[in-house]
């Protein structure tokens, strides 16, 4: 029986009525028991997790009260944790074994967390889906014929299916936000820069943002506070108060606006997704919110943007993966002929098309057109966001236009891109957003009903009013308890690649 | 050349990629696709915008010139292809003299 919330767990620990041991003992059962169905870690070491919790009992029993004592965390194999593997789900970094740990896992294994292993992501964090994994497959735990969502897929799954209450993910695009809708959790993607990428393996560095996934409100907000805040070795973070939601959570919405974009139009979804919005729309105003139409016209070029800025971006990070000082190399005729053989077998497709765009985007002669059009692109986007900001207080929207898709669903690459359309523009205007499940559909060919999520974003740094909002709303609807997941079978016969 | 179109190979040499022909095809097809769609960005008034390179306004982040200790040496030669010693061993990149 899992517990209710991390914050219990690690109350529970700090009063010795549980230990970290007895909870990391449990956590590897559900791992053992559920993993090979579901497929959420790349990676994870009983003694490893034993040898943490051991350090997180000897702190306790030395009169330490930790806000995560012994509470055991799935974190998404882009991010550093010293002595372990760290492979972005690439072959390229396969069997890399990580020298320091990345600061937002420090700061939660220094809060008494328990990192239980490394979780399956789309290869460097590039797609929706975790189908772009160079290493394993992960079955969303509500339909295992259904993807995760991506591309921090492992990390959603792991949480879906009760094998951890919390993890972490990054985001740059939507890769919290859509597979925790995708899979039924809160998952949370903080402002840019509130939050330090060092030892996150960057993507495209003017996007990424680390952040929580949970099973409520309270604990994701419970793991940004603690990760959040300034730290030297990232010049990005930004050096300003974090303010505790969980200081005053509020058990209603009244004096908040709820901005519901126009150009978003419910009327273009499946008409069972859209009576779940217009429901959820529908609750925010019951638990007290003015509902208020605000415009973002730019938003619909989002996914243009961020395919010419990201990939931009990527070409540049990716270009540090040479074979000389770490990870694979694959030797040829000379040092050039070595890097190109290098990266030929070292990147999966995924991996390659966005180099590819990237590089041209940014090549002689087609700098201007594209990228440079592409952040005036970005400039729009988040003036929209400031002026509808002017008239409300939170947007709210669907965090995906649909439930988890089947396998090999979006063999194109630009329908899968489209995935991305309501977590992307946010992401452009670096705003904190998160996805809230607001309840489920059952299309006639899925095994069981599917979660939704219901994305709501803040102007920058307003954190604490988003999380507080969507605890009220969730506290308001306990829509994410109409349904459990199915039991899951042992494994799935050819499941893992 | 239309903005549709990408020169796959060209653009694989620029970002040392070694790929097969059919590769080249394949991704040719799939980024000209890309290309056709990202066209919507034209019909943006961008004449007079500013470009955004990230959103947080922060200038040049100094810190102090503090001496710290670096990574384990062994730890991170443990993860190179090669090493020799306690250097990498890379190919060689200045020819011999002929």
């Amino acid at each position: 029986m899992a517990a209710p919330s991390a914050r219990e767990l690690a109350r529970a620990v700090n009063v010795r009525e549980r230990s970290a041991g007895e909870l990391a003992e449990e956590a590897l059962a559900r791992v053992a028991e559920r993993d090979g169905a579901v497929g959420a870690f790349l990676w994870s070491s009983p003694e490893n997790v034993r040898e943490h919790a051991r350090r997180v009992d000897a702190r306790v029993a030395a009169g330490e009260s930790l806000p995560l004592a012994g509470v055991p965390l799935a974190v998404k194999d882009n991010m550093c944790l010293s002595g372990t593997p760290t492979t972005c789900a690439s072959k390229i970094l396969a069997g890399w074994v990580a020298p320091y740990t990345a600061t937002a896992v420090q700061r939660l294994l220094d809060a008494g967390a328990v990192p239980l292993g490394k979780t399956n992501l789309d290869e460097f964090a590039m797609g929706s889906s975790c189908e772009n994994s160079a290493l394993g497959v992960t079955r969303n735990p509500w339909d295992l014929g259904r993807v995760p969502g991506g591309s921090s897929g492992g990390s959603a799954a792991a949480v879906a299916s009760g094998q951890t209450l919390v993890g972490l993910g990054s985001d740059t695009g939507g890769s919290i936000r859509e597979p925790a809708a995708f899979c039924g959790v809160v998952g949370f993607k903080p402002s840019y820069g509130r939050v330090s990428r060092y030892g996150l393996i960057a993507f495209a560095s003017s996007l990424d943002q680390i952040g929580p996934f949970a099973t409520n409100v309270a604990d994701a907000a419970l793991l940004y506070e603690l990760m959040a805040g300034k730290d030297p070795r990232d010049s990005t973070s930004v050096d300003r108060p974090v303010e505790s939601a969980l200081a005053e959570l509020p058990e209603d919405l009244r004096g908040v606006r709820v901005g519901i974009v126009r150009e978003f139009d419910l009327a273009k979804l499946e008409p069972d997704v859209r009576a779940v919005y217009e429901r959820a729309y529908r609750d925010l105003e019951h638990l007290g919110a003015e509902l208020v139409e605000v415009a973002l016209p730019s938003a619909e070029h989002g996914v243009a943007t961020y395919y010419l800025i990201a990939p931009a971006e990527c070409s540049s990070n990716l270009a540090r993966f040479d074979g000389m000082r770490y990870g694979l190399r694959v030797e040829a005729a000379d040092v050039g002929a070595t890097y190109e053989a290098t990266r030929a077998a070292g990147f999966g497709d995924e991996v390659k098309r966005r180099i590819l765009i990237g590089t041209h985007a940014l090549s002689s002669g087609y700098y201007d057109a594209y990228y440079v059009r592409a952040q005036k692109a970005r400039t729009l986007i988040a003036a929209d966001f400031a002026k509808a900001f002017e008239r409300c207080d939170l947007i709210a929207n669907p965090a995906a236009s649909s439930p988890a898709f089947a396998f090999n669903a979006k063999a194109d690459p630009v329908s899968m891109y489209l995935m991305d359309y309501y977590t992307i523009p946010m992401s452009l205007a670096g705003l904190p957003s998160l996805s809230v499940p607001c309840g489920y559909v059952q299309p006639a060919e899925a095994a069981g009903p599917l979660p939704l999520g219901l994305e709501l974003t803040a102007p920058l740094f307003a954190e604490r009013g988003l999380l507080a909002a969507a605890h009220a709303y969730e506290r308001g609807t306990q829509r994410a308890r109409e349904h459990a997941p199915p039991p899951l079978p042992a494994a799935v016969p050819g499941g893992r690649a | 050349m239309a903005s549709g179109d990408i020169d796959v190979a060209y653009v694989a040499k620029l970002a040392r990629l070694a790929l097969e022909p059919a590769e080249i095809e394949r991704f040719g097809a799939q980024l000209g696709a890309l290309l056709e769609y990202v066209k919507a960005l034209e019909a943006l008034p961008v004449a007079d915008v500013a470009a955004t390179a990230q959103v947080i306004p922060s200038a040049n982040v100094m810190r102090d010139d503090v001496a710290e200790p670096s990574l384990p040496r062994d730890a991170v030669l443990a993860a190179a292809p090669q090493r020799e010693g306690a250097y990498f061993r890379v190919p060689r990149i200045i020819a011999e003299e002929a």
